[in-house]
């Protein structure tokens, strides 16, 4: 049986990690690739980076991590951030990373998804979704970190999304990311009842019951974490050992 | 000349992984579309991901169909990987219809149209032997492999099947006759238990 997947997320600023991974062990704490590799110890199923580099020069930087994670370590990675164009999903699937998340230039370029995903299939090309609530069951497609409003609701823009070529989506709730009080349900029940590709549930999590929550009653296929993970409140493992005594069906 | 493994890039797809893997469990991963270099191998892998068509017009272009024909008749140890796997078939009714290699009878088909059934299957599923494989020596029957497709095989001969998963179907995983084998799976993105089969794949090569 299909396990549901559980996928820490590192995010990358300048070729270094960001949020503190606190690895006492590791020689360098701040090396993607040293914390890409303790997750897969630790039993991660898959890893995300997202580039937060500001800088576009130094965004080549992030081509380096990619290929050195992929000689290293041997579990799926897909990288985000900052995507624009063709060019840079080659590049990075060149690197390595074995899929993209595309989430802003999507929205300006649908054509993009299209595009690529002719290009490189289906599998390799993610539609990132931040979505927040803006009335009661309704959702809408926020940019720039949740400032820009689009005016696109979200369930239409993942059918979208599926349409166009993409061969999964990752949704992020804007209200709940950073809360640490769960995954927005409804929300992700809504997207995932929607497609027929799998969807990755992303902010909010803060324990073991908010990732049960989601991939039951929130029909999601996996669930994407970072901080319980980086401040090491639970390792991969801890939270598949608790999630497998639920009754869901993990890897381990 | 030093033993190698051709791993043959045939556009389809990043090989760094396949091939790093490859060598970390001790195999000499060449990546190479040269008939050459194919044809002088030790042991050929066919990795790759997207669609079947592509894949045909890709090798039919690189002059590869014969070359691979030979390769599996030859008695080399020959994997196939994902869309490798699919396209060791005789045809695939992926968009359309379309005459794979044919070196194992067989065809290929899309996952069903069920309620709930996502497709691509993406992500760990269990593997269960059916037959004795060497590439599965040491490999825990129901071990979980990373899968990403949308399209499986079906086999004319149960016999050519080496483990079976389920989704939505239970479909052949792995298949195998003498020295040819292939999974649907990626063992390169398997952890641990992908490593070990690419490790025996090393071995038979070693012989």
């Amino acid at each position: 049986m299909l396990a549901k997947r559980i996928i820490p997320c590192l995010d990358v600023k300048d070729g270094q990690v960001v949020k503190g991974v606190k690895f006492l062990e590791l020689q360098k704490a701040g090396d993607p690739v040293e914390s890409a590799s303790e997750y897969d110890r630790q039993g991660g199923d898959e890893l995300v980076f997202l580039d937060i580099t500001a800088s576009h020069e130094k965004r080549k930087i992030m081509i380096d991590v990619v290929r050195r994670t992929a000689s290293t370590i041997f579990i799926p990675l897909t990288v985000g951030g900052g995507i624009k164009t063709v060019g840079d999903i080659r590049a990075l699937l060149n690197a390595g990373a074995d899929k993209v998340s595309i989430n802003t230039a999507a929205i300006e370029n649908p054509d993009i998804i299209s595009e690529s995903s002719k290009l490189f299939g289906s599998q390799c090309i993610v539609t990132a979704i931040d979505a927040k609530k803006v009335s009661n069951e309704k959702w809408e497609i926020f940019t720039h970190g949740g400032r820009n409003r689009t005016g696109i609701d979200a369930v239409k823009w993942a059918k979208k999304a599926v349409k166009l070529g993409s061969g999964e989506i990752l949704l992020t709730s804007m209200d709940a990311d950073g809360t640490k009080k769960g995954y927005d349900i409804a929300l992700t029940k809504a997207i995932s009842e929607s497609v027929n590709v799998p969807v990755i549930a992303s902010g909010g999590a803060g324990n073991v019951e908010h990732m049960y929550e989601v991939l039951t009653k929130g029909k999601a296929d996996a669930v994407l974490a970072a901080s319980i993970f980086h401040y090491k409140e639970y390792t991969v493992k801890k939270v598949k050992q608790e999630l497998r005594k639920l009754g869901v069906n993990v890897r381990i | 000349m030093k033993k190698y493994i051709a791993v043959v890039d045939f556009g389809m797809g990043n090989l760094l992984s396949a091939s790093k893997a490859l060598d970390s469990v001790g195999g000499n991963a060449v990546v190479t579309e040269s008939r050459r270099l194919i044809e002088d191998a030790s042991a050929v892998v066919l990795p790759g991901v997207g669609a079947f068509s592509d894949a045909m017009k890709n090798l039919k272009k690189l002059r590869l169909v014969d070359t691979l024909r030979a390769a599996a008749a030859s008695g080399k140890p020959f994997l196939g990987i994902c869309i490798g796997l699919q396209l060791l078939y005789s045809k695939s009714e992926e968009n359309g219809s379309w005459e794979g290699l044919d070196i194992i009878p067989g065809r290929v088909v899309r996952f069903p149209e069920e309620k709930g059934l996502k497709v691509p299957q993406i992500g760990w599923n269990n593997v269960y032997k059916t037959k004795p494989c060497p590439l599965f020596n040491g490999v825990k029957d129901g071990s979980f492999f990373y899968f990403v497709h949308s399209y499986y095989g079906i086999p004319d001969k149960r016999g050519d099947i080496a483990a079976t998963t389920e989704y939505g179907v239970k479909f052949a995983s792995a298949i195998g006759r003498d020295n040819v084998s292939a999974v649907q799976f990626h063992p390169e993105k398997s952890q641990k238990a992908g490593l070990t089969i690419l490790s025996n794949f090393v071995k038979m090569v070693k012989q």
